[in-house]
């Protein structure tokens, strides 16, 4: 089902008319409101008036997450606090998130964008919504709660976690979508086989995964498990959160852009250069009618590639193809983001240990376990058992308070961690997808 | 009233105890006494040697990391309750024994144990008053 006929299938050069009105007022908006664009765009020699068409907009300097980090928490909002309604926050690359904020007007709109997506893969009024993505700065839960009620389904907000309960509620109160993220939908299928509940006796018809890459072989997995149809969606919180693309139903062959209130562009990661449609390379991101947090040319370090044709579903937005890595050594665990460089700067805290560390990923019963190992250098290393003991425990209890996720600390011989060149080989993620 | 003791870090996995004792042996230095503790992940080896500078010397050139730290040689009396009297002794001395291990050669006909702890001085000055031998690194080395 189509949620909004009239913007999912406007015809392109209308949608794209509206773009530029859209990606104008914006421009002008960052320009008069954020110190940090206008500077940007003086550096560069432009002005908002200098873009007269879309095609004018890779002109436009690229805004990192740096750039987010530089200006934490509140540099980037466009309103003043008065209007922000709403706050989410990602995990950064050094432990200070990143904050992002939404008007009630945002709100809205994502609301819009979240229902249009759950439609898409399948849902509408009547059917009723399991949501086990985590609720709380993190956008996933909330995201998808929102849009459920937009468009009129009844939501159960689970959350994350306390899997056997979910397995029974799913029993007891029959919902009929289900949305969490691939590993967590594949975790819950085992759980219900050792619970001896069989998904075909449940009432799911299909499931709207995201928040971390996954692939074609774990959708089969899921599609034949879980007994539903199974597509995938797209987002970050920095560009909105849930719901920037999402799969089509009908085709399952690429992400439709919510292009009415983003540009998508691919460009290469070393030059910055845009590439043309069906090259793979980095998605950049433009929001062109977010009031709290519009970001411009956001480069979100997903690997990504664009297609243009026509699409059977009669939407006529741009489809990305399935998020297949990232130009940075970024991990998602259980959901998280977690960049080695924070466990660097864990370890760098702590007395006398040496950074000299590996993140090694695994997936085991279809959740991630992360070891990190750590060389156990002269500082450190001490002849009693207990004092080793200690220090694991207590990296482990560090890893968790700033970054939110759990590790077990492997504590290791000086230089057996791989080094390739001089430089270390700081992640070994062997999960397949 | 003290002896060297060194110890080397070791990964949990087969084959790192006897490459150490290759290390030492082609250094030509002689192991009087070693101990191994280990955990599931890793282990910590003790050793007290005849040449502890050649040892660590040995040991960091390939690699391993090596502490160095004091610990106590006592003389164990070769009868029943020998060893029961001496930490009868610190334990109502209150002296926290850290570990401890047997060493190699014995002294005469009594056995030599090594002693970790935490107060070293006070654990000494404890074990001479009441009578108990305590031997001297330069003496162990060369035992
Ligand atoms: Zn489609």
């Amino acid at each position: 089902m189509i949620y909004n006929m009239e913007y999912e299938t406007m015809p392109r050069e209308a949608l794209e008319a509206i773009q530029f009105k859209r990606l104008q007022a914006t421009l002008e908006r960052v320009y008069a409101m954020v110190p940090f664009y206008r500077n940007k765009f003086h550096e560069a020699g432009i002005t908002p008036s200098d873009v007269r068409a879309l095609s004018d907009l890779h002109c436009l300097p690229f805004t990192t997450k740096q750039d987010l980090r530089d200006n934490y928490p509140y540099g980037m909002f466009a309103v003043p606090m008065d209007n922000v309604v709403r706050i989410h926050a990602s995990s950064g690359t050094t432990g200070k998130p990143t904050v992002v904020g939404y008007t009630a007007r945002d709100i809205e709109t994502w609301a819009e964008l979240m229902a249009r997506a759950l439609a898409s893969g399948g849902a509408s009024r009547g059917d009723i919504i399991h949501n086990a993505y985590g609720y709380g700065l993190f956008t996933g839960g909330l995201g998808v709660h929102y849009g459920a009620e937009k468009l009129g389904a009844s939501v159960i907000p689970i959350s994350g976690g306390n899997t056997k309960r979910q397995i029974m509620i799913m029993k007891d109160f029959r919902p009929t979508i289900l949305t969490c993220t691939p590993s967590y939908a594949l975790h819950l299928g085992e759980v219900a086989q050792e619970m001896g509940v069989d998904f075909q006796g449940l009432h799911f018809k299909s499931g709207v995964f995201g928040a971390e890459p996954w692939s074609e072989e774990m959708r089969q997995e899921i599609e034949r498990k879980l007994h539903l149809s199974a597509v995938d969606i797209y987002g970050l919180s920095e560009v909105l959160g849930p719901g920037v693309a999402v799969e089509c139903i009908d085709a399952k062959n690429g992400l439709h852009i919510a292009e009415d209130h983003f540009i998508a562009e691919i460009i290469d990661p070393e030059t910055g250069e845009v590439l043309p449609n069906g090259k793979r390379g980095e998605l950049v991101f433009t929001s062109i009618t977010k009031e709290a947090f519009p970001i411009i040319r956001y480069r979100t370090r997903d690997i990504s590639m664009l297609h243009r044709e026509p699409c059977i579903c009669g939407r006529t937005h741009v489809r990305m193809s399935r998020v297949t890595g990232r130009t940075d050594d970024m991990l998602i665990i259980r959901g998280v983001n977690v960049f080695p460089s924070q466990i660097e700067s864990v370890l760098m805290e702590m007395e006398g240990v040496e950074p000299h560390y590996q993140l090694v990923v695994d997936r085991k019963d279809n959740l991630d376990l992360l070891t990190v190992r750590v060389e156990v250098g002269e500082h450190i290393f001490s002849d009693e058992v207990r004092m080793l003991q200690t220090l694991e425990r207590k990296i482990s209890k560090n890893i968790k308070e700033f970054l939110g996720v759990s590790a077990k600390v492997k504590l290791v011989e000086p230089k057996t961690i791989e080094r390739s060149e001089g430089k270390a080989k700081r992640v070994i993620d062997n999960r397949v997808l | 009233m003290r002896v060297e003791q060194i110890s080397v870090f070791l990964e949990n996995k087969a084959g790192r105890l006897s490459e150490v004792t290759r290390i030492l042996s082609e250094a030509g230095v002689n192991i009087r006494a070693l101990s191994l503790a280990d955990t599931s992940d890793f282990g910590i080896l003790r050793l007290i040697v005849n040449d502890n500078d050649k040892a660590k010397e040995a040991l960091k050139r390939n690699g391993f990391t090596v502490g160095k730290t004091d610990v106590v040689a006592v003389e164990v009396g070769d009868h029943p309750g020998g060893l029961h009297k001496i930490l009868d002794v610190l334990y109502q001395a209150n002296v926290n024994v850290e570990y401890m291990y047997a060493f190699v050669q014995q002294s005469g006909n009594n056995a030599v144990i090594i002693f970790r702890f935490d107060n070293l001085e006070e654990a000494v000055k404890i074990l001479t008053q009441n009578g108990i031998k305590v031997i001297d690194g330069s003496v162990l080395y060369g035992m």
